[in-house]
Formats: C-alpha cells, sequence, structure tokens
C-alpha cells in the first residue's frame, strides 16, 4: 500500500520548492536587467549621476545631461531590453518546440529570411522606418510557413523541419550575398554593420512596434506556454495529453517569427541571442517551469552586455551582434558536444 | 555485392555511352561559355581568338572567356569529387563543402591573414585557404560524431550550420574595423570565376592535381569502406589511413578551389547523387562521373549567371545555390530522418 498522504506532500512541496526555484531565478535576472539598464542609461563615455539620470526620465531639463541620456543612451537601452526579450523568447519557443537547443531561428532560416526582406526592402525598394518592419515580418513570416510545409510529410518531424531550414537559408544567405554585390560600396559597409545586428542608430520610436509585438506574439507564447511544455516530452506523449501537436507547432512558429521579424527590422539579426538565451535560462531554472519569461530576461541582459562590452570596453567599438557572436561561439561548441552526448533537450 | 542489388546498378548500366554522353555535354558547355557573354561574337572572331589572335573587340573578350572557362572545369572537378568523397567517406547524404562549413572556414583563415599578418599574395591565400578548410572539416567531422551514436545527417548539418554561424561572426568581427581591407574580402567572398587569369589557374593547379591523383587511389578502397569499418578491416584495408587520405584529397581539392573561386556550395552535394542515380554506388565510377559532371554543372551556372542579368553578372556561387538548395531540400525530404 502507498501512503496516499506522504506522496501528496511530496508533490505538494516539490511543486513549491519548483515553482520557489522558478521565482528566485525570475527575479534574480530582473535585477540583473534593471542593474544593465541604468548602467546604459549613467555610464557611458561621461559618468552620469543616478539623481540626473532619474531627473531626465522624469522629464526635466537637465543641462548636460538631457541631450546625453534622453536622446543617445535610453533609446538605445529601451531597444536592447526589448529586443532581446524578443529574440530570448522566440529562439526558445523555437528550441523548446523542436527539443533541440540547435534549432534556434538563427540556425534554421527564420532570421535570414527576416534579414534578406529587410536588406532588400532597404537597398532595392529603399524602404524606411516601419514599411521595412511589415515586409520583414511578411517575408519571414512566408519563410517559416515555406519550411514548415516542405518539412511536412506524414506529420512534420522536428528533425526534418531544423534540415529544410539549414537548406533554405543557406540559399538565402547566397541572396544577401548576391544584394550586398549589387549594392554600392558605401551602403555595403553600413548593410554589413546592419546585417551583424546593432542599436547603434536606436530611435525611441522605434520602441513602438516592439511593444505591440512583444504584446501580442509574446503574450500569445506565454498563453501557450504549457503546451509548449507538454511537447518538450515528446509529439506522442503531447499528443496523448490532449495538445493538438500541429496546430501547437504553427501558431508557435508563427509567433515566434512575428517576434524575430520585428527584432531584426529594426536591429538587424543580433548573433546567437535567440540561440544562448533559452539554453542559459534552462540551465537557471533547471526543469522548474516555463522557461519563456527567465529566457527573455537573459536575452535582454545579453543584448545590453553585449552593447555595452561592444561600445565602452574594447579597443574599437563593435556593433553589439559582434560581441554576442563571439561570445556565443564557444558556447555553441559545448553545446553541440553535450547535445551530442547526451541526446537533445534543453 | 554491389553489382547484386539491382536497385544500386544506376540508370545507365552502359557506363561507357554514359561516359561518352557526359564528356559531349562537357563539350558543348565549354564551346557556349566560350561563345555566350555580354558581348556577341562571330564564328570567325572565336575561331581567330582560339588561335590566339586579339584583333577585334569579340576576340579580346572570347580571350578574356578563355581562363574562366578552364577554371570552371577544374574547380567543377574538384567539388564534384570532394562531395562524392565526402560523402562516401563519411557515409552521410549530406556532406558537402559547404554544409561542412569547410568554405567559411577557409574564407575565415584568408581573412584573418588579410588583416592582422598583412598577406596579399595569392600564393599564401591558397595555403591558408586550404589549412582552414581542412581544420574546419576535421573539427566539425569530430563534434559531429562524438558520443551518442553515430554521425547522423542531422547532427552533421547542425554542426556545420552552427559552425559557418560562428565563424561568419568572427569574420565580421575581424572586418568590420577594418575599412581598408573591407572591399577585398567582400570581392573574396562574393567570388565566381570571372576574375580568373592562367597565373592565378597556375597556383592552385599543383594542390588540386595532387587532389585528383590521391582520389584515384582511394576510389577503390572507398568501395572496401563502405561495407562497414569491420568487414574493411577483415579484408585487409587499414581503415584509419583510407580515411586520412580520403579526407586529405577532398580538403585540397575543396580548399585550393575556394581559395581562387570563394565560397561556392551545394555542387558537392549535388552532383554525386546525380551521379549515383546515374551509373550506381561503385566509387570507381562515381568518382569519375563526379568529375565531370561537377565541371558540367558549374559551367553551366556560370553561362546561366551570365545570361540571366545581362548586361552585369550573377556570381556563381549564388546561381549554384539557387539551384542546389531546393535538391538539399529534396533530398531531406526523400530519406527518413532520425530523430536526434
Amino acid at each position: 500500500m502507498i501512503n496516499t498522504n506522504s506522496t501528496l506532500a511530496r508533490v505538494t512541496n516539490g511543486r513549491k520548492k519548483r515553482s520557489k526555484r522558478w521565482k528566485y531565478v525570475a527575479s534574480l535576472l530582473c535585477l540583473l536587467a534593471v542593474a544593465a539598464f541604468s548602467i546604459t542609461l549613467s555610464l557611458g563615455q561621461s559618468f552620469t549621476p543616478p539623481q540626473d539620470v532619474i531627473n531626465v526620465l522624469l522629464g526635466e531639463n537637465v543641462p548636460g545631461a538631457s541631450f546625453v541620456v534622453g536622446q543617445l543612451r535610453l533609446p538605445r537601452a529601451i531597444i536592447s531590453l526589448l529586443v532581446g526579450m524578443s529574440f530570448g523568447i522566440a529562439g526558445v519557443a523555437f528550441q523548446v518546440m523542436l527539443r533541440n537547443p540547435l534549432a534556434s531561428p538563427d540556425i534554421i532560416g527564420v532570421s535570414s529570411g527576416a534579414t534578406a526582406a529587410a536588406v532588400f526592402a532597404i537597398i532595392v525598394l529603399h524602404m524606411d522606418g516601419t514599411s521595412v518592419a511589415f515586409f520583414s515580418i511578411a517575408v519571414g513570416l512566408l519563410v517559416a510557413l515555406a519550411v514548415y510545409g516542405l518539412s511536412y510529410r506524414n506529420g512534420a518531424s522536428g528533425a526534418r523541419l531544423i534540415l529544410v531550414g539549414i537548406g533554405v537559408s543557406a540559399m538565402i544567405e547566397s541572396f544577401i550575398v548576391y544584394l550586398l554585390s549589387q549594392a554600392q560600396a558605401w551602403d555595403r559597409q553600413e548593410a554589413m554593420r546592419w546585417l551583424s545586428g546593432s542599436v547603434n542608430s536606436a530611435q525611441i520610436h522605434q520602441a513602438l512596434p516592439l511593444i505591440i509585438s512583444l504584446l501580442i506574439f509574446g503574450g500569445f507564447l506565454l498563453s501557450r506556454s504549457r503546451d509548449l511544455e507538454a511537447l518538450r516530452m515528446g509529439d506522442d506523449t503531447a499528443h496523448a495529453l490532449g495538445v493538438r501537436v500541429g496546430m501547437t507547432r504553427l501558431t508557435v512558429i508563427v509567433s515566434a517569427v512575428g517576434l524575430i521579424a520585428v527584432g531584426v527590422a529594426i536591429t538587424g539579426p543580433i548573433a546567437f541571442v535567440a540561440f544562448l538565451s533559452g539554453p542559459i535560462a534552462a540551465r537557471l531554472v533547471k526543469n522548474n517551469g516555463s522557461l519563456l519569461i527567465p529566457s527573455g530576461l537573459v536575452g535582454a541582459c545579453l543584448v545590453m552586455g553585449g552593447d555595452y562590452i561592444g561600445q565602452f570596453l574594447l579597443q574599437s567599438r563593435y556593433p553589439v551582434g559582434v560581441i554576442t557572436g563571439a561570445l556565443g561561439a564557444p558556447y555553441l561548441i559545448y553545446l553541440i558536444i553535450r547535445v551530442n552526448r547526451k541526446g537533445g533537450s534543453l | 555485392m554491389i553489382q547484386g542489388n539491382a536497385k544500386h546498378i544506376g540508370l545507365l548500366q552502359q557506363k561507357p555511352i554514359a561516359l561518352f554522353v557526359v564528356l559531349v555535354a562537357l563539350l558543348l558547355l565549354c564551346f557556349s561559355s566560350i561563345a555566350i557573354g555580354t558581348r556577341e561574337v562571330t564564328w570567325q572572331e572565336i575561331i581567330g581568338a582560339l588561335q590566339g589572335q586579339m584583333n577585334t573587340m569579340g576576340e579580346a573578350s572570347v580571350t578574356m572567356r578563355l581562363p574562366r572557362t578552364v577554371l570552371a572545369i577544374f574547380a567543377g572537378c574538384a567539388l564534384g569529387l570532394s562531395g562524392a568523397i565526402m560523402q562516401g567517406v563519411t557515409r552521410n547524404p549530406l556532406a558537402d563543402p559547404g554544409i561542412l562549413g569547410v568554405n567559411v572556414g577557409a574564407a575565415f583563415f584568408v581573412v584573418i591573414g588579410l588583416a592582422w599578418f598583412g598577406i596579399n599574395q595569392l600564393q599564401t591565400y591558397v595555403w591558408l585557404a586550404i589549412l582552414g578548410a581542412g581544420i574546419t572539416a576535421i573539427f566539425v567531422y569530430f563534434i559531429s560524431s562524438l558520443g551518442y551514436g553515430k554521425s547522423t545527417p542531422l547532427k552533421f548539418a547542425l554542426a556545420g550550420a552552427a559552425t559557418s554561424a560562428a565563424l561568419s561572426s568572427f569574420i565580421v568581427a575581424v572586418i568590420l574595423p577594418r575599412n581598408d581591407i573591407a572591399g577585398s574580402v567582400n570581392s573574396w567572398q562574393i567570388g565566381g570565376v570571372g576574375g580568373a587569369t592562367f597565373d592565378s589557374i597556375q597556383l592552385v593547379l599543383p594542390f588540386l592535381i595532387v587532389g585528383f591523383l590521391l582520389s584515384v587511389f582511394i576510389a577503390r578502397k572507398l568501395n572496401t569502406l563502405a561495407l562497414g569499418d569491420d568487414i574493411a578491416t577483415g579484408l585487409g584495408e587499414n581503415v584509419t589511413w583510407i580515411r586520412l587520405l580520403a579526407w586529405l584529397s577532398a580538403v585540397l581539392l575543396c580548399g585550393a578551389t575556394t581559395a581562387i573561386c570563394g565560397p561556392i556550395g551545394f555542387v558537392g552535394l549535388v552532383v554525386p547523387h546525380l551521379c549515383r542515380l546515374l551509373v550506381g554506388v561503385d566509387n570507381r565510377w562515381l568518382l569519375i562521373f563526379s568529375a565531370l559532371v561537377g565541371a558540367c554543372l558549374l559551367l553551366s551556372a556560370d553561362v546561366l549567371g551570365r545570361i540571366i542579368s545581362r548586361p552585369s553578372e550573377l556570381s556563381v556561387g549564388v546561381v549554384t545555390a539557387f539551384v542546389g538548395a531546393p535538391f538539399f531540400i529534396w533530398i531531406v525530404r526523400r530519406q527518413r530522418v532520425r530523430e536526434l
């Protein structure tokens, strides 16, 4: 006979412990993000006292600080935060759904689709601002749906989706190379800077589309997080638990691509943020609940931290994407080795 | 054993006839590569230019097209062959210099050489590119076959894609603060056979020849390897040694090609699969056909690139990616992919 009472107590205890760990990690990451945000605001080429920063944020006119903090640092910090969150959430959604930490949007072609669209819109169609964002969302979605459709054969297998994604992304990248070869030389350097992901030209009005996409797509993903968790256990198990696997996969793809595409249209594809956030969050949270919010926070910290390092801590100024790319590479290789050794799961 | 399996014999059982057809196709493509371009030329001009005259503009442009035709043939042979060898030695249908990240590895080394060591001679590029190609190939193969089962196509492609992504971002990091080298790196990365001269071909020719000779030497041994490591060892082959020679040959071929053409993807992937449909899995024939069909593919991609976007040109790497990527997807869809 099993003592039902003690089993129940154990389950309740375990659940409490897990949710405690989740809250603990989430608040720690929040703190870290706030810290990175304040450092970006107050410490640049020159130091601005916290009092002045707060005054500027409250709308007062502080001589000397208003321009630096309000016009230069604030947009940068806000865009970094929002883009990082978008990439982090979208990346982990893909990784959880496909049960493979390597299956992030940067690697399976979603990001490159959105990027190609944005490059095309900028170089050939001479669009700017919001229209680039819309165009790149549309094309990003189209690419994602094409990848999904092409990998659909007696149900969409995760592994096939990844491989088809790699093929599609190779094709798109050669298209980008072609576009760049047609561009003028002075456009090319600019395009490369943008292609590697940069928040240099961040402006405050760009925050609006990011907030909207985070609310719509991010909110939708959060509402689906239970189904996503079920997908982590495998398609068959998820199916048995009452999840409509195909439908969930499709809607998750659509919303994750939305997040990625809006971010890419504004800052360019910041390398490896979507890829790194999920596994880092998973290491911190340790199977104690949904990864979406922690991963979004990790993404925000990565972009803000990477941007700060790229701006001030190195000899020449690098866009944030180069820093995250260089930091991400060794981790990536570690991850490949670990995945191969243990089998794929976050 | 190989001949016994009807499915694997291939469409064309008369291999000499198939060989003849491919050679004729290659000749026709050579001719069109010389004749077709931005400037229309007459028969007299083509014949005159082939005899070494340079009196009219037409003859001059035909003379310009000669080295790129030769380079396209060599590069196509080398890429097709290296793809076939890689697929043979890894027994992985997705093996290809592009997928493996070898191209980006070569590019990475060349960029480092340009930026940090001020190297600007083609001679040194070639060595750097081959070194980069070799290290990347071994690295990707190594990590994709670490632990937990064999190296599956999925692991392989992911390891290659991930390594390429990481190396590309390093390349950008090296180039961005260096306006002075950005132009030359960019033009190298776009690649193609358009800028070929007989001098540059001469530089890589020794590497290609060594690669070709090695591939001739290992063709039969690859057949033994296809039976599985245990059986091959039982038949008295030194498996490690074959592998090593095969990789060396594949890396020499694609590294040298990348050094002067820039990264050209998908030729190494598509060609061996096509040839396997044509002539079956016997590596002795497969390697020969892969080389010839590779040359045909690259030549036609080059000619196509000149026709599509007249009066400018589309780089051959872009054309092959657009032909090759759908083919890659087709292969992925055709075979059962194992879940990781």
